[in-house]
């Protein structure tokens, strides 16, 4: 299983990269880590004509604090530098909590936090995870920078808002409220193994307990991170008990998704984990929320 | 037409200067271009840790890695742990423990170990399991290799020694 | 007498190569001016090939030939039968259809072989896979192994006017009669799948044609070097003396590798010669889930009649096995279903009838349990569903119906894989059950444990089955042990290494017989050209045929040491012990020779020799059991399902075997533990998903799981041994015995987890997902 052939550029500044990046247009693809696009082209199910290696940029690696509270995360920082983050976990907790479900180690060594978000495989958790927490793409190209939502950034299975002369620069994740917890939940057939179904949940509280903002986003349901709005909308404003809870799950696995079925997992089944893993996610967010 | 490129890395401690096509996986190159097959390939696709090799002090799979990715980094593979007549304790523990039986998971599965070992010398059971995760093994049911590596933190303790590749 | 030498848990002489990254497997070699191969494969399960143009691949730059069937001429034909079926069954039907080395008119399944470039690299042969212009016609396609018996389904060989392959009855007693005189009848339909070996090292070969010395060399993944080498120098018109066959280290065998004259092979060797030049193809990961031979489904309609006490009057089955497209490893899996569905209980009527069907996929081979595991499941979950029936705890109604350990040699009156009416050569079954239960602590699990944590809200369970495993069959296998000048030892044999440390449990043997340190033993298998006579590694037989034989060989060098060293010591034969590499006088140590001095003298290079008389101390030696050696065990496993995700996790398993005479500790507990890991593969992560075109849905690591560090518990062993009478060790085969037993007493535990929806769980793999429409089922019924 070897690669096609291809051209290979590889750039050392942010500003060469884009440069080439804008030239090759639809020709040209993005190498970052690896990890998925690699394996992609030794089974020749991708074939680009040019590679773009990121790798040699060292500009696009970084974790900064943020003046309000949150993080900027750059396109090539590694997954294990992520995961290992004591500024990430103390920020952006439910990506820590995240990273060990991410394949393994190995992966995590070369797999970059901006090249899995790029890749957009819907069975990914990181996707749904930062969906759940508002991150916000930074997104360069010969047209200058934006900003998108995440909702506005997956398109589709393996799609993105990224054209063909951009490069995704880098990730925010903005400052947690005051009275916010949050988790993700998952089931896999095996450590590292894709999630069948994944639940990453946001909950702040106001000072009386009460949702002031809900967000719960949904992995392997659908094409893109499926936020269960349904279910978000039985809880903004309540001060939540086990029932409400449940409701809530239960309006995420039965109005808020539409799953196929595959190989390892029917329609049903991942119903019904959306429906338990809603509900623990759910849980422990409030748990972490009221602490 | 594939395009070439000149790389210079450095390997086990050598420094290596090469031309190779663009598209060589790094795998291939440390196999069939530098002779040393102590690497192995299962899969190509990242999933069974056979190729696993030491880039820069990590563990990363060289299936998954273009060989002019490693332009101006440093490799290491099983061959710089030990020699057939002076064995690294972990390789000793492995010996002594039956956690080998065919062999060809044995390279990856020990490269993926040496950077764990420098990081947790006192892994308990769970966190042995964890650390092999990533690399498949057939045909010992991986019980074997979590008493190895039992073993082997025992053995380097005793010596003083840190699981550093030697060579 | 205590041994020093045998049953030692002695580390292996092979550890250091292959922990270094010392050790020569096939991708290793590297010879001047070699060419890689790249295969086109079918996409088509079933298609007729109308045309193949590859003047486009030929053209590009670094690319030597491409080949189709046509180029092949006369070696174009269908490979031999690599078993013969068994003839001696009255009534057998079997049709004969083994694999071509390429698809000429007709693909017959998905990843068949149409086209093999050689180029200079494997990257250039790559690329000029999607120069090459196939025309086909895509035809239905026949995957359901029941339907394609139907009279309207498509046919694989459509000469033969049928998918049925083979059609087997065996009958032992009358199970007509003991249904009527029975309490209790359970019927059941069982489905069973298991799937790929999943070597981590994938087929590969390389085959280098010396015009100059006339000779073909082979390195090869394969498990039987021998019969390959004799085989291939017939295919390719070459006397056997001029084709060697090297089997290096292997990363993994566990079956597949043990089939023979496959196109690879057979392709290979033959444009070495074309060409001149030594070609090398290492097969990837994606084609080793489309083009190497794997184990698939069979479905069963079982019945077992009982008395009311519990006792087995009689079971009848009768089952469909999937061969695949092709049928060159005729019956041996079936038969073995049909052998071990007895497994170590006294049946005394026996019904046990298969068709086999041809299906649009890869064919099938043996892989680790090789059919063993089926016919476990269907018995095993038969006396299940009877002790559930009868109010009975499944340990008890097992230990009712145990052969007893003064019944043997004990005749089960069916035919095995070998031929022969299938005999049980000596066991203790009871003692198996009894340890198992000591070992996990099975009565206070279920008294105090289990309600506990049932309390708790936990759905735990525990499962106990037992089982036999024919091991060690013949035909025969041979080995030759030499003493060297040097005083080191040197042993050949013909079965190759897989990784059962046969480099060092053979060197034990040879050991304890002169008296040399393993460590200076050297050991040489899977070499054609260092030893050309048997059969290969499979059925758990190395140890048992090969060491025999090697042990043989060691008796007679031992012979001949003794002779040679009495007359040097002048004193008698009695008198004197081997140790260390000496011959020395018991009662005066000093009088001694060096085994290294006899080799010598033992080979003169001047003067005349006695008539009748052998240079050196050597020895060859064969040994053919008269029938195979039966190791059996029981198993027994925890388990703690979730009851909101259904995912499963086994907290405890444990084993109590029994494999006769134990060579070296060790390796038969790392075989074990090997084989509980495809076992668990086989129970809860292991399936081949084929659509109904005959598409593997599921041709990578990713989709098809196997079992990783943390989807296991430890499995402890007990061992006991009764041995065998058979050969002078008394050794039995244990290679498959992890595998065999576990997916039954994976079912069993989970419907003990679950036992308050009262399920009656009849198929294996399971997965959390099943568990879950297993469990609504239950609930809205």
């Amino acid at each position: 299983m070897k690669p096609a052939a291809f051209d290979y550029y590889a750039p050392t500044s942010v500003d060469e990269a884009l440069e080439t990046v804008a030239q090759l247009g639809y020709d040209g693809k993005v190498l970052a880590g690896g990890q998925s696009l690699i394996p992609a082209m030794n089974f020749r199910m991708a074939l680009p004509a040019a590679l773009v290696d990121l790798n040699s940029v060292p500009e696009l690696s970084y974790i900064r604090p943020t003046d309000e509270g949150g993080i900027l995360i750059g396109t090539m920082t590694r997954d294990s530098a992520v995961e290992f983050s004591d500024l990430v976990k103390a920020r952006a907790p439910m990506v820590s909590e995240t990273m060990p479900h991410v394949a393994h180690p190995q992966i995590r060594n070369r797999g970059t936090f901006g090249g899995c978000l790029a890749h957009a495989d819907p069975t990914a958790q990181l996707p749904a995870v930062v969906t759940a927490l508002n991150a916000r793409y930074h997104i360069r190209g010969s047209g200058g920078d934006r900003w998108i939502s995440s909702e506005e950034f997956y398109t589709g299975p393996f799609a993105t808002a990224i054209e063909p002369d951009e490069m995704l620069i880098e990730i925010e994740i903005p400052a947690m409220a005051q009275r916010t917890g949050s988790s993700y939940r998952q089931v896999a057939r095996q450590v590292g193994a894709q999630a069948l179904v994944g639940a990453a949940s946001v909950l702040t509280l106001d000072d009386a307990g009460r949702v002031m903002e809900a967000r719960i986003a949904l992995t392997s349901v659908g094409e893109v991170p499926v936020m269960a709005n349904q279910a978000i909308s039985l809880l903004v404003g309540e001060v939540l008990t086990a029932d409400t809870i449940i409701a809530a799950a239960e309006a995420a696995a039965t109005v808020d998704i539409d799953p196929g079925g595959d190989i390892h997992c029917s329609a049903e089944y991942r119903r019904h984990l959306t429906r338990v893993l809603t509900r623990q996610s759910l849980t422990e967010a409030l748990e972490r929320a009221a602490r | 037409m594939s395009q070439t490129r000149t790389i210079t890395l450095t390997v086990n401690g050598a420094q290596y200067t090469r031309e190779v096509e663009t598209r060589r996986l790094l795998s291939d190159f440390i196999r069939h271009d530098l002779g040393l097959t102590g690497t192995h390939v299962g899969c190509e696709h990242g999933v069974c840790g056979t190729c696993t090799v030491i880039l820069d002090g990590e563990s990363v799979r060289s299936c998954l890695m273009l060989a002019v990715q490693a332009n101006g980094h440093d490799v290491r593979t099983v061959e710089s742990l030990g020699t057939v007549n002076n064995l690294h304790p972990l390789q000793e523990a492995f010996m002594e423990a039956h956690g080998v039986q065919c062999g060809f998971c044995t390279p990856g599965m020990l490269m993926s170990l040496v950077p764990f070992l420098e990081k947790n010398p006192h892994p308990t059971e769970e966190e042995i399991r964890d650390a092999i995760d990533g690399n498949l093994c057939r045909c010992t049911g991986y019980q074997n290799i979590v008493d190895s590596v039992k073993l082997a933190s025992e053995k380097m303790a005793k010596a003083g020694d840190q699981v550093v590749a030697t060579r | 007498m205590s041994k020093k030498y045998l049953g030692q848990r002695l580390t292996r002489n092979e550890d250091p190569r292959l922990l270094t990254g010392q050790a020569l497997f096939v991708d290793d070699i590297e010879l001047p001016g070699m060419l890689h191969a790249a295969f086109l494969r079918s996409d088509y399960a079933h298609a007729r090939i109308n045309s193949i143009d590859v003047s486009a691949a030929r053209e590009r730059p670094g690319v030597i030939a491409v080949f189709t069937a046509q180029d092949l001429g006369d070696v174009w034909q269908p490979g031999p039968l690599l078993v013969p079926p068994p003839t001696v069954i009255p009534g057998v039907v079997f049709n004969k259809r083994t694999q071509v080395p390429m698809a000429r008119d007709k693909v017959r399944h998905q990843g068949e072989a149409l086209v093999v470039v050689i180029a200079e690299n494997r990257y250039i042969a790559e690329d000029a896979l999607p120069d090459i212009v196939v025309d086909m016609d895509p035809l239905d396609a026949v995957v359901d192994i029941e339907r394609a018996l139907d009279p309207d389904a498509p046919l694989v060989h459509e000469d033969l006017g049928t998918n049925l392959a083979s059609h087997v009855k065996q009958e032992n007693g009358d199970y007509a009669a003991a249904k009527e005189m029975a309490d209790v009848v359970i019927s059941a339909r069982l489905y069973i799948d298991r799937g790929i070996a999943g070597a981590l090292e994938n087929r590969g070969y390389v085959a280098s044609w010396d015009s100059k010395e006339q000779r073909l060399t082979l390195w090869a993944t394969t498990q039987a070097p021998i019969p390959l080498r004799n085989g291939l120098a017939r295919i390719l018109g070459l006397s056997e003396n001029q084709v060697r066959v090297i089997a290096p280290f292997v990363g993994g065998g566990f079956g597949p590798k043990i089939m023979m004259y496959q196109p690879e092979e057979i392709l290979l060797t033959w444009a070495s010669m074309k060409l001149g030049k030594p070609i090398k193809w290492i097969e990837d990961r994606q084609e080793n889930f489309l083009a190497t031979t794997q184990e698939r489904s069979q479905v069963h309609y079982a019945e077992i009649a009982l008395t009311k006490e519990g006792h087995i009057l009689g079971v009848k089955d009768v089952f469909v096995h999937d061969t695949g497209a092709y049928n060159s490893y005729a019956l041996t899996i079936p038969l073995n279903t049909q052998t071990h569905t007895m497994g170590p209980y006294r049946v005394p009527n026996f019904y046990s009838e298969f068709r086999v069907s041809f299906t649009n996929r890869i064919l099938t081979s043996p892989v680790r349990g090789a059919g063993r595991t089926y016919g476990v499941f269907v018995m095993e979950r038969l006396l299940d569903m009877a002790a559930k029936k009868l109010g009975m705890d499944p340990s008890e109604i097992r230990r009712r119906n145990y052969i007893q350990p003064d019944e043997f040699p004990y005749r089960t009156g069916i035919i095995g894989q070998d031929f022969a009416k299938n005999i049980l050569d000596s066991g203790n079954y009871p003692a198996t059950m009894e340890k198992a239960k000591e070992l996990i602590g099975y009565d206070q699990f279920l008294k105090e444990e289990q309600p506990r944590l049932r309390a708790e809200g936990k759905l735990v369970g525990i499962g106990i089955t037992s089982f036999t495993e024919g091991s060690g069959v013949g035909p025969y296998e041979g080995a030759r042990v030499t003493v060297e000048a040097s005083g080191k030892v040197s042993v050949a044999t013909g079965v190759g290494t897989q990784g059962q440390g046969h480099f060092t449990s053979f060197a034990q043997v040879v050991a304890e017989q002169i008296g040399v340190d393993p460590k200076d033993i050297f050991v040489v298998t899977g070499d054609t050209d260092q030893f050309h006579w048997g059969a290969g590694t499979f059925a758990s037989r190395g140890a048992t045929v090969a060491g025999s034989a090697i042990n043989a060989a060691a008796a007679n060098v031992r012979a001949k040491i003794l002779q040679n060293a009495s007359k040097v010591l002048e004193v008698p034969e009695e008198e004197i012990e081997l140790v260390e590499g000496m011959a020395r006088e018991i009662k005066v140590p000093e009088n001694k020779v060096s085994l290294a001095e006899l080799a010598v003298r033992a080979n003169p290079m001047r003067g005349a020799v006695e008539p009748g008389a052998e240079p050196g101390l050597e020895s060859t030696a064969y040994y053919g059991p008269p029938y195979g050696a039966t190791g059996a065990g029981t198993m027994s496993m925890i388990v703690e399902i979730d009851p909101e995700t259904w995912m499963v996790k086994i907290n405890r398993a444990v084993m109590a075997h029994d494999c006769g005479t134990v060579l070296n500790q060790m390796i038969v507990d790392g075989q074990i533990h090997g084989g509980f890991e495809l076992g668990v593969g086989n129970s809860f992560f292991e399936k081949l998903h084929f659509d109904e075109n005959g598409q593997l849905m599921n041709a990578t690591l990713t989709d098809y799981l196997i079992p990783r560090a943390t989807d296991l518990p430890r499995i402890e062993i007990g061992h006991l041994v009764t041995p065998s009478p058979l050969n002078p060790l008394g050794i039995k085969g244990v290679g498959e015995a992890g595998a065999i037993p576990t997916p039954s007493c994976f079912v069993q535990a989970v419907e003990n987890a679950l036992a308050q929806y009262n399920l009656t769980i009849l198929e294996a793999p399971l997965s959390p997902n099943r568990l879950y429409e297993l469990v609504k089922e239950a609930e809205s019924a």
